[in-house]
């Protein structure tokens, strides 16, 4: 695997100062191996990088990054309502990308919904983790009647878009709480609706290596030894199989990201009190014939960067990791 | 060969056995259908009654038994939103999504085709950078924001093409269509182009390798060597060896182009299957989300099962392996 230390020459890049003692520690491992270097070959993975650490952290730092808070009521004025960008005429400085239709800036509503993207694209692509490497990891260590009924409903799902999934899981779920979804309750059926369509991926791989692991000398000497089946598993496999679930969880995210954007501008997403952004591009949608751009383009601009660069990052991932995969 | 259909066939019995149980247990568990049918006004004996009536007081098997039945036979129940049949909105829809569906499939074909010959046989090309580029972007864009870019572009700044509807549609027999008039094909380009994008960038990507691929096998460079034509080379030898895969994902990807169509038909006001569907998810309608399940999974199912066959038909080699290798496939 990758951290296992290289005879490759070590790339010195930005760490040339780095002390280099006969020691490997886990710095001086990460600095020497091939992921890093792949990594600073490639520009276009560098800015990428870049990129998503923007959003990232300008949704972590959002209430310091943006230059208003749209959920702060007493800092909305509807006098500045559909405002252009600031270089057109009408346009106010204070507002950089222009307003919607509450008067919210688009910069912060741009910043602020791209938070809520990130957060739920994170949490559902955590659940989807949990559930598929779970899942995996029992239907390949168990095997027979478990590991059928489990790989026939991957096939099952997998024949059906990832879209079409999280939508019948929302709607489902929508039926049986039988409320009108608000706020806190929004985030909750979006994770778990695009969370529970995106496991199978995740399961099939993990399934495969742990097929693979089962039949090594270590599981069989702690077998041997007695060690408890669910401590082998999740001890001495899980370490195994995890190499390829990060590259999946990379591109997943951006799947994830693509569909809360989706379910959100179909009207069954975020509301538009707490606007991710494919929100953000439903409510400007409104206003596209009226003249008012800004409001659909920037979201939706901010949007395909976004998906872009995490694509890109786990292309490269992918190849980085696993050479063969290309 | 006749064993492998049968097989087939039994797969594809079973999926559409769990699809049914699904779409069930949502129709049976998710609300109550009785409450959504009857007003406020509605006493307890009358609601009883209406429970024993609908069958919902029989054991759970039979009421699985008899939608299926009744599921089999085209019926799925009432709407609670539009108090209509449900089979019966679905028909007044289905020719508008299939339309759209056929039309944009075209289109990723005629134009996806062409561009990935182009790239595999000129990888260094600029044009080829070009379309290898555009097409991770077009990857990353999402659906719906292609379509809303394409209605700024075309309806609203150069007011061109319709930016909703279907336009005029002529009744044939039952069959609505909007492609025998001017307006009702102008309202057709947008969406098809949108729904298609995403399969076009597909088989793009999917023709370029293909390419590649056999254009470094031996048969080829022996064509070569037999001074064919460049011309006869590529489309004669390359390119037909590269369209079994094509045609493959093609039809498979059918059937995400019809489930794809409810994005689609929400941007345009598309009025077919998919907006039915939508409308259906955010007023938890359950008969038509439950129908629309069991429409489509039929749909994939059928197209999955035809695929297969076809390739098996198409390509000698699958049946070899499967008789050497048996239960490998």
């Amino acid at each position: 695997m990758v951290d296992a230390p290289t005879t490759q020459p070590a790339v010195v890049g930005d760490s040339a100062s780095e002390p280099r003692g006969a020691e490997t520690t886990a710095w001086s491992r990460f600095v020497e191996s091939d992921v890093l270097y792949s990594f600073t070959r490639s520009p276009v993975t560098v800015t990428a990088a870049a990129v998503t650490a923007i959003f990232i952290l300008s949704a972590v730092f959002a209430p310091l990054v943006a230059p208003h808070n749209p959920f702060d009521l007493a800092s909305i004025d509807l006098m500045d309502s559909n405002l252009p960008p600031m270089w057109l005429e009408g346009g106010d400085p204070r507002f950089i990308l222009g307003t919607d239709d509450q008067g919210r800036g688009i910069l912060s509503t741009i910043i602020f919904g791209s938070r809520i993207s990130l957060l739920i694209g994170f949490a559902s692509v955590v659940l989807a983790t949990v559930l598929g490497v779970g899942l995996g990891l029992l239907s390949g260590f168990v095997g027979g009647v478990v590991d059928a009924f489990i790989m026939r409903v991957a096939e099952i799902q997998l024949s059906f878009p990832v879209i079409l999934t999280a939508l019948l899981i929302d709607g489902v779920i929508r039926g049986v709480l039988n409320v009108e979804k608000s706020g806190e309750l929004a985030y909750w059926i979006l994770i778990l609706s695009i969370g529970i369509s995106n496991w199978v991926q995740f399961a099939r791989t993990v399934r495969g290596s742990t097929l693979v692991e089962r039949n090594k000398e270590y599981v069989q000497a702690a077998q041997v030894i007695g060690i408890n089946p669910t401590l082998i598993v999740l001890r001495h496999i899980l370490p195994n199989v995890m190499g390829p679930v990060l590259v999946i969880a990379t591109i997943q995210l951006a799947v994830a990201i693509l569909s809360e954007a989706t379910l959100s501008f179909l009207g069954v997403g975020m509301p538009p009190t707490e606007p991710s952004l494919g929100t953000l591009i439903q409510i400007g949608n409104d206003y596209l014939f009226s003249g008012e751009w800004w409001m659909v383009i920037f979201p939706g601009i901010a949007l395909a960067i976004l998906v872009l660069a995490v694509n890109l990052l786990g292309d490269w991932l992918r190849d980085a990791l696993n050479p063969k995969l290309r | 060969m006749l064993a492998f259909i049968i097989r087939r066939m039994i797969q594809s019995v079973v999926v559409m056995f769990f699809v049914a149980l699904l779409a069930f247990a949502m129709f049976r568990f998710v609300g109550d259908p009785v409450h959504q049918m009857v007003g406020i006004e509605t006493s307890l004996e009358e609601r009883e009654e209406l429970r024993v009536k609908l069958g919902l007081r029989d054991p759970i098997i039979v009421q699985f038994g008899r939608f299926v039945g009744n599921a089999a036979t085209l019926d799925f129940g009432i709407s609670y939103q539009h108090q209509r049949p449900v089979s019966e909105m679905i028909k007044e829809r289905m020719p508008a999504t299939l339309e759209l569906s056929l039309i944009s499939a075209l289109f990723s074909l005629l134009v996806g085709v062409p561009m990935g010959v182009y790239t595999g046989l000129h990888r260094q090309g600029v044009l080829s950078k070009v379309f290898m580029t555009a097409s991770l972007i077009g990857i990353s864009l999402p659906t719906f924001l292609i379509g809303i870019l394409l209605i700024y572009v075309f309806a609203v700044i150069l007011g061109w093409l319709p930016s909703f509807g279907r336009g005029v549609v002529v009744d044939l027999g039952g069959w609505r269509t909007g492609l025998l008039t001017t307006e009702g094909l102008k309202a057709l380009i947008m969406p098809a182009i949108t729904l298609g994008l995403f399969q076009l960038t597909l088989i793009m990507r999917l023709v370029r390798a293909e390419m590649l691929e056999v254009l470094r096998t031996d048969y080829i460079k022996f064509a070569r060597a037999r001074g064919l034509t460049n011309r006869a080379v590529n489309f004669g030898h390359a390119l037909k060896n590269t369209l079994v895969p094509v045609i493959t994902i093609t039809g498979l990807q059918l059937g995400s182009i019809i489930a794809f169509a409810i994005i689609t038909e929400t941007v345009f006001q598309w009025p077919g299957m998919g907006l039915m569907f939508l409308q259906a998810i955010q007023n938890v309608d359950i008969p038509i989300m439950a129908a629309y399940l069991i429409m489509i999974a039929f749909f994939f199912v059928a197209i999955n099962l035809v695929v297969d066959m076809l390739y098996y038909v198409v390509d000698p080699r699958l049946r070899v392996d499967a008789s050497k290798a048996h239960g490998h496939g």
